[in-house]
């Protein structure tokens, strides 16, 4: 087996506990003091590693509708572990890579996995992630991304989603550093103990931690990797299927045992084995062995339980015309065309509802006309990048570039649905809420899409949109068959 | 002091699907409709609940996961908003509630008299799980009597669902103890679906019911086997086959809130009252309701 090729994208990458004690009560134990000082010393690593962003693989978030990202700009919060709220309140704020994260979603997406973004106020962000981000990243200095753990993936699902995300940094020209939230052993105590008598649960988890750490050191994660379906049979409760975390920080950093391993700090963690690790690229290290698993490169597993039907957020439009029957046979979820809306109007679930009685389009000879199109999400109404401001009407802080883009994708949805796609825009006309704040940012999205296309664009600032988002365009298009 | 009992219990599931569909003003998102057989069971269980005088809600979630003992709310009130961490596009709920902290604090010593390992939940930012906050509301949308949340512990993960099933049953009987003596009557809640297999893909609009089923046949059998056995009101059989159940259907109730609502009611032998069967995203889900001043006396 040949050594695959390594991405530059990633350049650090990192094992850390999520458990709260080493931020909270780092004085309770030495143990938790040391790994205090082991997460201080990984920081410093990652400042010195040249990434532009970290992104956080966290165990301790689990999803099923696929893998969910966090994507909004700040998420402010007071989190309260639900085991360990006895040892006090974390507040944070965090700076979040948006655009990166709906990247990871497109790539994902388009290696066959079912992916999404959350941007919404007050969402749960796990214990792990919030412990991770504010040791290894207490000032913000770089965004974050933080992924979660899909509870029914197994390997090839989980190795697929680490490509995506190199894909989507190779695509955005970013280098990362990654970091996997993990105990090494998870057993934790089942009686309330003292913590100054935290130990390792049993001499077997400790014998397999300490083999971890000996792979680890010596930078054979792929090794470790291959043997994650053992360790999760030896020293993981099975709290989610398999342990993956190995395979998606393997994955992510190019599937083989060329690093320099350091291991910053090792102790016990209410029973469990907490390890602060970091992984370097190195130009050689154990090299390959016979692995028993091979590459993946697209998630073909049959996740298709609804009944045959193409997953969210693929659609068909339908028309007033097309016989209530035939669009129940159909697959593809649709809305019912209000009565008297002329056959050639045009409607999706693909794309957000309309706020008004109008159509997402209207065809008129070879010609498409669209509706105004907002970044809103087909299905939830939620803002990428955030809304503009809150019910109060009290302005927030928001990304452009994440809404523009959410804009041209509804767009594409919708043109794709009415048998016309993108490339096939004649004319564009954008209004902006903030001119002066948003236009360099919205004229970067724009022109990652439109640029080569040809489309005439006239950009005028207005005072506000119906709902509350910074950017719309009014599109004219050519029909598909035009 | 007269002596306190518990006046009803309810199978009363969570899936934040539910709420979603209702369109109740706490929650952010809106649908035009959705899991009816579900929601209209749930007003009958309401109905049902409301004809009884009942002075506190008592709630087992599993989603409020201690994997060191078993807590309790014990602050008085909290306001906050919920979001759930898997479906957020459909649940981001302000919620605000009392807590009653002196029957919690009851079932805690109870509970430690049963050599069980407690602890009280003392932190006021905390957020109240999903689960929790989802089966009061469908049960009691008002919000106008105290919980007392109960959190479940993992102890199937460490040992077997046998010692979690022991575990459950004796927090079950320090439960009923407490509320005994504390004069009051309550309702309680087992916030539990029955089987668990949950499509790993979502509609374009979640409450497109064209789309909605149960994962599988075989889960399907293990459902109406479940709900075979609370029309026959041989809930001892039922307790006695959750092992099985666990491992076949993938069911949550590992988590031991339906042998804690069990062992609390004492194995009640009357049919329990089913109000509704329905799937969400592929789960299996009944809305049941025991009223143990109605049990057939033997």
């Amino acid at each position: 087996m040949s050594a695959p090729e390594t991405s530059q994208a990633v350049v650090k990458g990192l094992v850390v506990p999520g458990l709260p004690q080493p931020l909270l009560t780092p004085e309770a134990n030495e143990g938790y003091a040391r790994l205090r000082g082991a997460f201080e010393r990984a920081r410093e690593e990652i400042l010195e590693s040249g990434a532009d962003v970290i992104i956080v693989y966290s165990t301790m978030w689990p999803s099923i509708i696929g893998h969910q990202v966090q994507a909004l700009a700040r998420p402010k919060w007071v989190h309260v572990d639900e085991l360990f709220h006895d040892l006090g309140s974390i507040p944070y704020e965090f700076r979040i890579d948006t655009e990166l994260a709906g990247g990871i979603c497109d790539s994902a997406h388009a290696r066959g996995l079912t992916a999404r973004t959350v941007a919404y106020e007050g969402f749960p962000i796990d214990t792990g992630s919030v412990v991770a981000l504010q040791l290894l990243n207490p000032g913000n200095e770089l965004p974050a991304v933080i992924l979660s753990s899909n509870v029914y993936a197994d390997r090839s699902e989980t190795v697929v989603f680490g490509k995506s995300v190199v894909d989507a940094l190779e695509s955005q020209g970013k280098k990362a550093a990654v970091v996997v939230v993990m105990t090494l052993s998870n057993r934790l105590f089942t009686r309330f103990i003292d913590p100054t008598e935290d130990r390792i649960h049993s001499d077997k988890d400790e014998e397999w931690n300490q083999k971890l750490l000996e792979f680890f050191a010596a930078g054979r994660l792929e090794d470790v990797a291959q043997l994650s379906r053992e360790i999760h049979k030896q020293i993981r409760i099975p709290k989610v299927v398999n342990f993956k975390p190995m395979w998606w920080l393997s994955s992510v950093m190019g599937a083989n045992n060329n690093y320099e391993g350091k291991v910053h700090g090792y102790a016990p963690l209410y029973g469990t084995g907490g390890a602060v690790i970091s992984l370097t690229p190195a130009a050689a290290g154990v090299g390959i062995k016979e692995f028993d698993e091979g590459e993946v490169e697209v998630f073909t597993g049959n996740r298709d339980v609804l009944g045959g039907a193409s997953p969210a957020p693929a659609a068909t439009a339908t028309t007033a015309a097309e016989p209530k029957a035939a669009r129940r046979a159909g697959a593809a979820p649709v809305h019912e065309v209000p009565a008297g809306e002329p056959a050639t109007a045009l409607r999706t679930d693909a794309a957000p509802k309309p706020v008004g009685a109008y159509p997402h389009a209207r065809r008129v000879g070879d010609l498409l006309f669209l509706s105004g199109v907002g970044p809103r999400q087909a299905g939830d109404d939620s803002i990428p990048g955030g809304p503009i401001h809150d019910e109060q009407g009290q302005p927030l802080d928001y990304d452009v570039y994440a809404q523009t883009r959410a804009v041209i994708a509804n767009i594409e949805r919708i043109l794709e649905s009415s048998g016309s796609s993108i490339d096939k825009v004649l004319d564009v006309t954008v209004f902006l809420v903030d001119m002066d704040r948003d236009f360099e940012a919205f004229n970067r999205a724009y022109r990652e899409t439109f640029e080569g296309i040809g489309a005439t664009r006239t950009t005028i600032a207005v005072r506000a949109l119906p709902t509350p988002i910074a950017v719309e365009f009014k599109v004219l298009a050519a029909a598909g068959d035009a | 002091m007269t002596a306190g009992r518990i006046v009803a219990g309810a199978l009363a599931p969570h899936p934040p699907h539910l709420i979603y569909a209702e369109n109740p003003p706490q929650n952010e998102p809106t649908a035009e409709c959705g899991w009816e057989t579900l929601r209209w069971g749930y007003e009958r269980l309401r109905a049902d609940l409301a004809e009884r005088d009942v002075d506190v809600l008592v709630v087992h979630s599993p989603h409020w996961q201690t994997y060191v003992g078993t807590h309790l709310l014990g602050v008085p009130h909290f306001d906050s908003i919920s979001v759930d961490p898997i479906f957020p596009n459909l649940f981001r709920y302000h919620y605000e509630l009392d807590v009653d902290v002196d029957l919690a604090e009851a079932i805690h010593a109870e509970g430690e008299r049963e050599g069980l390992e407690m602890k009280m939940m003392r932190n006021p930012d905390f957020r109240v799980d999903y689960g929790t906050i989802v089966s009061c509301h469908l049960a009691r949308p008002d919000w106008d009597l105290p919980i007392v949340g109960i959190s479940s512990n993992r102890s199937s993960s460490y040992y077997a669902v046998e010692v979690m099933q022991e575990m459950a049953t004796a927090l079950g009987r320090a439960t009923r103890r407490a509320i005994e003596a504390s004069g009051k009557r309550a309702a309680l809640l087992c916030s539990s679906s029955l089987s668990h297999r949950h499509f790993t893909d979502e509609a374009a609009v979640p409450e497109d019911m064209s789309r909605e089923h149960i994962t599988s046949h075989a889960l399907y059998l293990w459902d109406m086997q479940l709900l075979e056995l609370i029309r026959k009101g041989e809930t001892r059989q039922m307790v006695d086959i959750m092992p099985e159940f666990i491992t076949q259907a993938i069911s949550e109730m590992d988590a031991g809130s339906f042998a804690w609502l069990m062992s609390a009611l004492d194995y009640p032998t009357k049919p329990g009252e089913i109000y509704a069967y329905g799937t969400v995203i592929g789960t299996g889900n009944a809305v049941v309701g025991w009223f143990p001043e109605e049990v057939a006396v033997s």
